[in-house]
């Protein structure tokens, strides 16, 4: 099969495990603080060396995250921000960039507003390459999955998912698996490296997808942490706290915010470019 | 009713935690190992006589139960139709209904050696129970409270901590009871190994609305019984607010397979349906997902979860139990809603005719049964399951009367 027809999620780490280096995923919320901030934000990834995005839909009630990204996703709302203006970002980046991996993460509910079917087919038309549904287990996955094809359904795995669980979380998985590292919410605590080296081969035993790692990844030494041991890393908190960082009083980009955002992708990107060598 | 129901209503959830397409069990990953723990320590409990021996004996001894079934002779004369009944469940000890479920939940906890209870409440009355119920078993207690509500409802938060309990003031979101939910959510998946969440309502992934509903049954159980003793039939109609639904489906699901028994639910209409200011998930939301179940929930067209609108703080959530949004579908139970001003009118018709100063969630309630009792004939029954008292609510009501205490 050609990587083209594997998808860009397949074809990204095929390319990086020839290039013998893990991913770097960073993620954002889309239209946070504003919708044109977070679309420079995004069309300057990938030149700061990120390897696969991720783009949060923002949802009122984000029961799986700590209070960096729920503010990010208030931020959001206040701007306007909805699933359809997450797509209508991925439709703009995939003008000039149709390699870069794009990976929507958020809550179920706005999908079953916006309809699961139509969600999938704009998903699909607009350069989606992948979906991590967070409050939706494998067990739920049929609001979502017979309409989903051609996007990577993107489970997630956590130091609670017994051994006896993982065939059902990996039934149905493509794309890559996300390794939440702690048990906990997002921005809140970081994973010891010696928990990480005993789980990821638990997953890796149990499947061939690539695994990622996310919650908890903060600097570029964590990022570097867990590429030695998995194929990608998954930064949000860190970034977010950067671009708060950067607002004025009111909560508005500021000049520099753009710019601090994507240095801090940069360090990360270095962190992991020379992770293992 | 339709032939096509089927035989029994009282069988769900099936094993995917769904009453029709409703319910289900939408967590993330790092919860879903606690939910299956849970499911599995009750189906076990359940099915031990031990359990439920010790959990009647607290009922009895420590609650008060069985609650009386009152006639309401003064409130029926009033009205000129239907005889009214209330359930007295506001003369339970704590004040409401809320603590038949919370003692066998912390009892459930207990046997499963959890060392921590943490519960989310709105206007203080589950949080009070379950501080009760910790204090009782000696098992430390926290209550994630919206911050909002925290400063509306200072005597209930002053009874918590004289309970014991750790009221954490919950800022994230809008600082009220959903998003108290939400962080006793984000407290769980940070501390699954010791910590047992205590739902105060049938809401939530499963098997809550299941287990929460099996333990609020004793009123229906009760009312059925009382009833056939006082008047030898069951009664003709069943009245019950709804927020999350837990006294409603308490009292409804002993007479689902009565088809005899007409069952009303009543939601919290606030300024009026039409005004947007409301919690009437059924009457005025569309299903979807949140707190992981799927439900009638307020929302707009985006999804984005809306802010419910309610005089009672403990009607004040934008879903519904997911069995509510079935029983509503499948047509077994009709929704209503009344407002804050008929919930008032209500709360101060009640107290000076009967002596019983209800719960505005009761309140709402009855005021269905002053719209519905006239219309029926003389010798039929109508029941208000009375799931709380008023004590709680004499500031917000004076408030509204214009009156400073």
């Amino acid at each position: 099969m050609s990587d083209r027809m594997r998808g860009r999620i397949a074809a990204r780490f095929a390319k990086l495990k020839a290039e013998g280096r893990g991913a770097l995923m960073p993620f954002l919320e889309a239209y946070d603080p504003d919708p044109a901030t977070s679309m420079a934000i995004l069309r300057g990834m990938p030149g700061a060396g990120a390897d696969l995005i991720e783009i949060g839909v923002p949802f009122t009630d984000p029961a799986a995250d700590g209070p960096t990204v729920q503010k990010a996703g208030q931020r959001a709302l206040k701007a306007g921000g909805s699933l359809a203006g997450a797509l209508a970002m991925v439709r703009d980046f995939r003008r000039d960039d149709d390699e870069t991996p794009l990976v929507l993460m958020g809550y179920l509910n706005p999908i079953l507003a916006y309809g699961p079917e139509r969600f999938c087919q704009d998903c699909r038309a607009s350069g989606v390459d992948g979906l991590i549904i967070v409050d939706m287990p494998p067990e739920e996955a049929d609001e979502v999955q017979p309409f989903a094809e051609g996007l990577d359904m993107i489970r997630l795995v956590a130091p609670t998912t017994l051994d006896s669980r993982l065939p059902i979380v990996l039934n149905g998985a493509s794309g890559f698996i996300y390794y939440v590292a702690i048990t906990g919410i997002t921005g809140t605590r970081s994973a010891e490296a010696a928990d990480l080296a005993a789980a990821i081969p638990r997953i890796r035993a149990a499947t061939d997808l690539p695994v990622a790692i996310g919650f908890g990844v903060r600097t570029p030494a964590q990022a570097a942490e867990a590429v030695q041991v998995a194929d990608g890393a998954v930064v949000a908190s860190s970034l977010i706290e950067i671009l708060a960082g950067t607002l004025d009083a009111e909560g508005r980009a500021t000049k520099g915010t753009v710019r601090a955002v994507l240095d801090g992708v940069r360090a990360l990107a270095e962190g992991v470019r020379g992770a293992r060598e | 009713m339709s032939n096509s129901l089927p035989n029994t209503l009282r069988m769900g959830p099936d094993g995917r935690g769904r009453f029709g397409e409703f319910g289900g069990r939408f967590v993330a990953e790092t919860l879903m190992p606690n939910i299956t723990e849970v499911q599995e320590a009750y189906e076990a409990a359940r099915k031990d006589p031990e359990f439920d021996k010790e959990w009647r004996r607290l009922l009895k001894d420590y609650v008060g139960r069985p609650s009386p079934l009152w006639f309401a002779e003064r409130l029926t004369n009033h009205l000129g139709g239907a005889k009214v009944y209330l359930k007295r469940e506001e003369l339970n000890h704590t004040g409401a209904h809320k603590i038949n479920a919370v003692i066998a939940q912390i009892m459930l906890a207990k046997r499963m050696g959890k060392t921590r209870i943490i519960a989310e409440t709105g206007a203080g009355q589950h949080g009070v129970a379950t501080a009760t119920a910790c204090a009782l078993f000696d098992l430390p207690c926290m209550v994630f409270m919206g911050a909002t509500d925290v400063e509306r409802q200072k005597p209930n938060v002053f009874r918590m901590k004289l309970l014991g309990a750790e009221v954490n003031a919950v800022t994230s979101g809008s600082a009220t009871l959903k998003d108290a939910m939400n962080e006793a959510l984000r407290y769980w998946v940070a501390n699954v190994q010791d910590t047992y969440y205590c739902i105060g309502t049938v809401a939530g992934p499963a098997p809550y609305p299941q287990m929460v509903r099996d333990f609020q049954c004793v009123i229906g159980e009760e009312t059925k019984e009382q009833c056939l003793a006082i008047e030898g039939r069951l009664p003709d109609v069943v009245v019950c607010a709804v927020g999350g639904g837990s006294s409603a489906m308490g009292i409804f699901h002993p007479f689902l397979d009565d088809s005899e028994v007409k069952l009303v639910g009543v939601e919290a209409a606030g300024h009026g349906l039409e005004s947007g200011a409301h919690a009437a998930a059924i009457n005025g939301g569309v299903p979807g997902v949140l707190h992981g179940n799927k439900t009638y929930l307020l929302q707009d067209r985006h999804g984005q979860i809306q802010e419910a609108h309610s005089i009672s703080a403990g009607l004040d959530y934008p879903g519904i139990g997911p069995e509510h949004s079935w029983l509503h579908e499948i047509g077994r139970v009709e929704y209503t809603a009344a407002t804050d001003i008929e919930a008032l009118e209500a709360f101060q018709l009640c107290s000076k005719l009967e002596g019983i100063i209800p719960a505005l969630e009761s309140a709402h309630g009855l005021a269905e049964v002053i719209k519905r009792a006239p219309t029926m004939p003389k010798d039929s029954i109508i029941v208000l399951n009375l799931s709380g008292r008023g004590d709680k609510d004499i500031f917000t009501v004076a408030h509204h009367m214009g009156v400073e205490i």
